[in-house]
């Protein structure tokens, strides 16, 4: 019988594997960042150990980076001594730290693949659960905790139970105006936030494979968010495009020998899932979120569920998410009035998004009501807008372009969204307080997060698109 | 290093019934920023606990005199999203010993286990005769058994056994560590790197 993908790279990793144990798993590159890590070097410390292979671990700071001013001291105390100690504990174990100020500084999940580090077979782990997001070069990726940061970082290893496989095909033409960020809402608000607990998810079908990398980086980003532990995308000669020539790429020989064995990275055609989905491109809309987990999820058209669409134990549940956000069952969210908007964060931080929201802003301006924040996912994505002028494409419409970091994502830096306040946000996350105390938050794509920057209000992508056709 | 170890626990149940309960609300973001493992506990369920002052909010469980114990009982798909062990520093440090819930995101079941926290999964229909004996007595005894694999509400002898990896028992029954027991293969991971 043939092998999935993801078998034939778990495989390839496995240490040890003994009944009744989870497998040993080889990492092949362990990501650091500044908040899942002081615990771990502190766990080392104690133990006595020094990082078992420094040189197969890379650390930034983005939780807690400022996107302003980055050139000086962050003044918020907490957030200094984090990233403090992160400099303190990546010079003490011998790691390299693109940290703040550093050229490759940037969000875990951006810098990976730009810098060539992320790539087809390979292992990766980091203390974040959007780690899922390197899956897109076929490759194994899955967030952990503290406690496994420490046992990676003392033996590059990880104890972990192999997963189910799931399949999810997606196959046909997408309609102008839905991109990869609305596949993803769209398929997890089919399956819920919780459908894909338990698997590992290869996404597979033509409308995947016309994706760009930085488009698969997004559906694979958000795997966690349907419960995933992870999801992973065979890797192709767009992958193959993609990672040539980056600064850590393999080189001559090196990369001969690895492409090579990049195409025989594919699920077999006899290979057996644990479970398959199938969807059609054609049925998804731009999407957006309603509710207070990624699942709570509709078209744009469409109105928020009735209550008595919910199981009765889960009514009392979805009561309260539109309690906290501020919507009642049945009703439309076109239109709906918003304070924020946020482009950002390691589902949609990268140049391709900035490129396709500057070019549908281009000679528009945004609306008084509205907040306009565009943080880029990395020194290198800011340093490109620049050089491409979208910097002045940004400031001309009132969406000023900052630093990169996680930013409002998780406002764990200085960048909240106040009580009450409706974000559009192009980030992963819609629950309670995520992007501030008691902050409300709709999740969508770049497309619709700028075209609601400039009605000032929940829009649907396609109008505009339109109008914009019938003048040009 | 030695985790806490685990075996038999009698408690009363804090019961909890919201699904999808994610991790963000068990710890939010911005108490992340503590570079030790210690204190967590103060800030479990924090916007749920506490109004803006800072005041316990009447209405939620935890401030709820009713109801106390050392099992903390949820709704379905508990401790989803971010991947953030200080969820589970934060409810082992408030006094929990043991979360029960009809499903539980992976990431967070694996950090529970990592921290002596047990994670129970039960069936809807077991949760809910949990739930509807907490209601109709709030100090309804709950006897869970890490050897023998069962949880019990005690004045009814309703029961079910739970599932756990042989080896993730044996760290909770004895004490040991992922660390440990790697190490002790690392010649296999020298091998495995020449390879």
């Amino acid at each position: 019988m043939g092998q999935t993908l993801f078998d034939k790279i778990w495989d390839a990793h496995v240490v040890s594997s003994k009944e009744g144990f989870p497998d040993i798993l080889y990492i092949d590159t362990h990501f650091i960042h500044e908040v899942t890590s002081p615990q771990a070097f502190d766990g080392l410390r104690q133990r006595g150990l020094p990082v078992f292979r420094p040189k197969q671990t890379v650390a930034t700071a983005d939780h807690n980076v400022p996107t302003w001013d980055q050139h000086l001291p962050i003044k918020e105390e907490l957030s200094r001594y984090q990233v403090d100690m992160l400099t303190k504990n990546c010079a003490e174990f011998g790691i390299e730290l693109y940290g703040l100020g550093h050229q490759y500084q940037g969000i875990v999940h951006v810098i990976g693949p730009e810098l060539g580090i992320t790539r087809p077979g390979c292992t990766y782990v980091c203390g974040d659960s959007h780690t899922s997001t390197h899956g897109a070069f076929g490759a194994i990726a899955f967030g952990i905790g503290t406690s496994q940061v420490e046992q990676v970082m003392a033996t590059q290893c990880l104890l972990q139970q192999r997963p189910k496989r799931m399949k999810i095909e997606v196959n046909g033409t997408l309609q102008k105006g839905v991109g990869a960020k609305d596949i993803i809402l769209y398929i997890i608000s089919k399956i819920s936030a919780a459908g894909g607990t338990g698997y590992f998810v290869e996404y597979a079908g033509d409308t995947i494979r016309s994706l760009s990398m930085e488009g698969r980086m997004t559906i694979c980003n958000m795997s966690i968010e349907m419960g995933a532990r992870g999801g992973l995308i065979a890797p192709d000669e767009t992958t193959i495009e993609y990672v040539k020539g980056r600064k850590f790429a393999p080189q001559g020989e090196e990369w001969d020998k690895a492409v090579a064995y990049w195409k025989t990275l594919y699920s077999d055609n006899d290979a057996q899932f644990d479970s398959e989905l199938y969807f059609d491109a054609a049925d998804i809309e731009p999407m957006i979120t309603y509710g207070t987990n990624p699942g709570m999820g509709i078209g744009i058209t469409q109105h928020v569920p009735e209550t008595a669409s919910f199981e009765a134990k889960e009514q009392g549940s979805y009561a309260k998410a539109l309690n906290y956000m501020g919507l009642h069952e049945d009703q439309s969210l076109l239109g709906k009035p918003i304070d924020y908007v946020f482009i950002g964060s390691c589902t949609n931080s990268r140049i391709e998004d900035l490129r396709l929201v500057a070019d549908f802003i281009k000679g528009k301006h945004k609306a008084d009501n509205v907040t306009v924040w565009v943080v880029p996912g990395s020194k290198q994505v800011q340093q490109q807008a620049i050089a491409e002028g979208l910097d002045k494409v940004f400031e001309a419409a009132g969406f000023p372009l900052r630093e990169p970091g996680c930013s409002a994502c998780l406002g764990m830096n200085e960048d909240k969204i106040p009580a009450g306040k409706y974000c559009i946000s192009t980030s992963n996350r819609n629950f309670e307080g995520r992007q501030g105390p008691d902050s409300r938050t709709f999740l969508a794509s770049p497309l619709s997060a700028a075209a609601a920057a400039i009605t000032g209000k929940v829009t649907d992508i396609r109008e505009f698109l339109q109008e914009e056709e019938l003048v040009g | 290093m030695a985790t806490k170890i685990f075996k038999h626990l009698q408690s009363s149940i804090v019961p909890l019934p919201i699904e999808n309960i994610d991790t963000d609300q068990i710890i939010p973001a911005r108490f992340l920023k503590a570079t030790t493992r210690d204190g967590f506990g103060n800030n479990l369920f924090r916007d749920w606990r506490f109004d803006k002052e800072g005041n316990p909010k009447e209405d939620f469980v935890l401030n709820h005199p009713t109801y106390s114990g050392k099992i903390l009982v949820a709704g379905k798909n508990f401790g989803c999203g971010s991947s953030r062990e200080h969820a589970a520093w934060a409810i082992a440090d408030y006094g929990f010993d043991v979360v029960v819930s009809s499903f539980f995101a992976d990431i967070f079941k694996g950090n529970a286990l990592n921290n002596g926290l047990l994670p129970i999964q039960v069936s809807d229909d077991f949760l809910k005769k949990l739930f509807d004996a907490v209601y109709a007595d709030a100090h309804a005894q709950v006897e869970v058994d890490l050897d023998n694999q069962f949880i019990k509400i005690v004045n009814t002898g309703e029961q079910e056994t739970f599932e756990i990896n042989p080896y993730k028992k044996a760290c909770l029954t004895n004490g040991y560590d992922d660390i440990d027991y790697i190490l002790s293969n690392k010649q296999l991971v020298e091998e495995f790197e020449k390879r």
